[in-house]
């Protein structure tokens, strides 16, 4: 009989195991476990072929290779494109080098990126703020000039900030396996490239607007929502409608009684469950147009949530964290010599207090 | 019985003397013949009240006399201009965010060609708004601010509110006017990352 069953791997991550099939990158496994040891990805899109590998803020160490070769890996190696090994030992959030090497690469990524976040639609629901707050050094010590480039038209739906862009290559790989033909691409090499539709053809695909959701900056945003509202003003309710081309369900995001933008809805790790076609993105901005199933589940961390107190909240892990990581034991040791004058005979407090004695 | 009480109250009284050092034992002792007259102690008195005709004053004439409010009074609301005399505020909403009374609101809008010299960043506020009856001037979004542009006069009340009409304060009241600039040196802010070439102390 031979066995069809596959052979599961054993992993462990932050000292967590987990049983995954052979194959899996390491940062899935991580992400299998829970958002505690998952690190953290920039250019990584599960459901996007290919991407990954690009921008290194997924970087773990390996401390064992695996149950036949149990010697570390030499150097931190990118999560997202490493598959595992049965007997894996891999170090996140443990191991110190790993977070002062994410430190460096949360530097490295804001090197050209302008800091405009409060002119910036992205701000509040950005990858990179997050990823920065979460993993970065409180100051710059940038003092050059950032790149710059002349702006670009690129239709009237899709606005493009090229000065914002990480070169994550998320757009290119959207373009390339959700729209059929595909008219922008990274251009030049280097310190030099930047994104751009070739020969600033207008994008107008019907799936083209999905370049926005899934840009992890403020480089792709929509043109109609451009400055209509902070993210976090808004109030995001899931809905959905019969779409011809698209599966139709989406997030809409309310000022009021106004649909100001609606999106795609994302998963936990902040990636598109659907890709939603222009239709429903750009053109129906009706309440009208849609069936609406409920308020989009916003985690509590999130400046999303701020200001709003629904009934299933949930606090933020942030100040458990900090507790956990500054805590101290309480030093319950001090001078009681002085504490003998002050107090009282017990029976002083009998003989004051007649309330006492009954 | 009795005695035995009085014994207890004694005892008490002797605690409370160990406790605090402060409690004084009632004297019943005869008054003296000057106090008895009266007119001695009417006489002291009244001589307190005649110098104090001549000590220094403790009030003022509010409103014409205002007092010094101090550096870090927290008045009236500014929306700083920079030295070119663009608006600095950018609509970021932040502000608004970390208002703990959810006075603040604003409509953000794009900046068109020809308006650099009014507007400092691609974004502005349209319409910025603070509803007077609900800040509590506690000063957080002056803290929030990224672009510096949110401030809170040192040397300004809000004027007090008699109806309900125009306690909204709008951009009209709250932009800095370019003949009536406020100026706070604050040498303890330093410059941070989106504002690295400006401090605070803008002449």
């Amino acid at each position: 009989m031979v066995d069809n069953q596959v052979q599961l791997v054993k992993v462990t991550v932050d000292g967590i195991e987990v049983e995954v099939e052979p194959g899996t990158t390491i940062l899935q496994a991580a992400r299998k476990i829970g958002p505690e040891v998952a690190p953290p990805a920039m250019c990584y899109y599960e459901p996007l072929k290919g991407s990954g590998g690009k921008c290194r803020a997924c970087l773990v160490r390996v401390a064992a290779g695996s149950a036949k070769d149990p010697r570390p890996m030499p150097k931190l190696v990118a999560s997202c494109i490493t598959p595992v090994q049965d007997g894996m030992v891999v170090e996140n959030f443990s191991n110190p080098a790993v977070l002062e090497a994410r430190k460096g690469i949360v530097e490295f990524l804001l090197i050209n990126h302008p800091l405009d976040c409060p002119v910036c639609d992205q701000a509040g629901e950005c990858d990179l703020q997050n990823f920065a707050f979460e993993h970065g050094a409180v100051q710059t010590r940038y003092e050059e000039e950032r790149r710059t480039f002349e702006k670009t038209d690129i239709g009237p739906f899709i606005q493009l900030h090229m000065t914002r862009c990480i070169l994550c290559y998320r757009c290119v790989y959207t373009a390339d396996q959700i729209t059929e033909k595909r008219v922008h691409g990274v251009l030049n090499r280097g310190d030099a490239s930047e994104i751009g539709t070739y020969i600033e053809k207008a994008i107008d695909n019907d799936f083209s607007g999905n370049v926005i959701d899934v840009c992890p900056v403020g480089a792709l945003t929509d043109k109609t929502y451009r400055f209509k509202n902070r993210v976090w003003f808004s109030k995001p309710v899931d809905a959905h409608r019969d779409c011809p081309t698209c599966s139709g369900k989406v997030s809409l995001w309310y000022r009021g009684s106004e649909v100001i933008r609606v999106t795609a809805r994302k998963n936990e790790w902040n990636e598109v469950k659907e890709f939603i076609c222009n239709t429903c993105r750009f053109d129906k901005k009706d309440t009208a147009d849609w069936v609406i199933e409920g308020p989009t589940k916003i985690s509590r961390a999130s400046v999303i949530s701020a200001n709003k107190y629904p009934k299933n909240l949930t606090v933020s892990s942030f100040g458990a964290r900090l507790a956990a990581a500054e805590y101290k034991p309480i030093n319950d040791e001090r001078d009681t010599s002085q504490l003998g004058i002050q107090q009282l005979p017990p029976e002083r407090f009998a003989k004051t207090l007649p309330s006492a004695k009954e | 019985m009795r005695a035995q009480t009085d014994q207890q109250k004694t005892e008490d009284s002797k605690h409370l003397t160990m406790l605090t050092n402060r409690s004084k034992q009632v004297s019943n002792k005869e008054m003296t013949l000057a106090e008895r007259m009266y007119l001695p102690a009417i006489l002291g008195g009244l001589a307190i009240t005649i110098r104090h005709f001549f000590m220094k004053k403790a009030t003022i004439q509010y409103p014409e006399v205002k007092r010094y409010l101090g550096p870090v009074f927290r008045g009236h609301h500014v929306l700083k201009r920079d030295e070119q005399g663009r608006e600095r505020c950018t609509a970021c909403g932040l502000c608004a965010v970390a208002c703990p009374a959810e006075a603040i609101s604003m409509v953000a809008a794009e900046r068109k060609k020809g308006e650099e010299t009014l507007y400092r960043e691609e974004k502005y506020a349209a319409v910025y708004e603070i509803n007077m009856l609900r800040c509590i001037f506690c000063g957080l979004c002056e803290e929030a601010c990224p672009k510096q542009a949110v401030y809170l006069r040192h040397d300004r009340m809000v004027p007090v509110v008699t109806s309900r009409d125009g306690v909204i304060y709008g951009k009209d009241k709250l932009v800095e006017k370019l003949d009536d600039r406020y100026v706070r040196n604050n040498p303890d802010v330093k410059a941070t990352p989106t504002e690295p070439t400006l401090s605070r102390s803008v002449a």
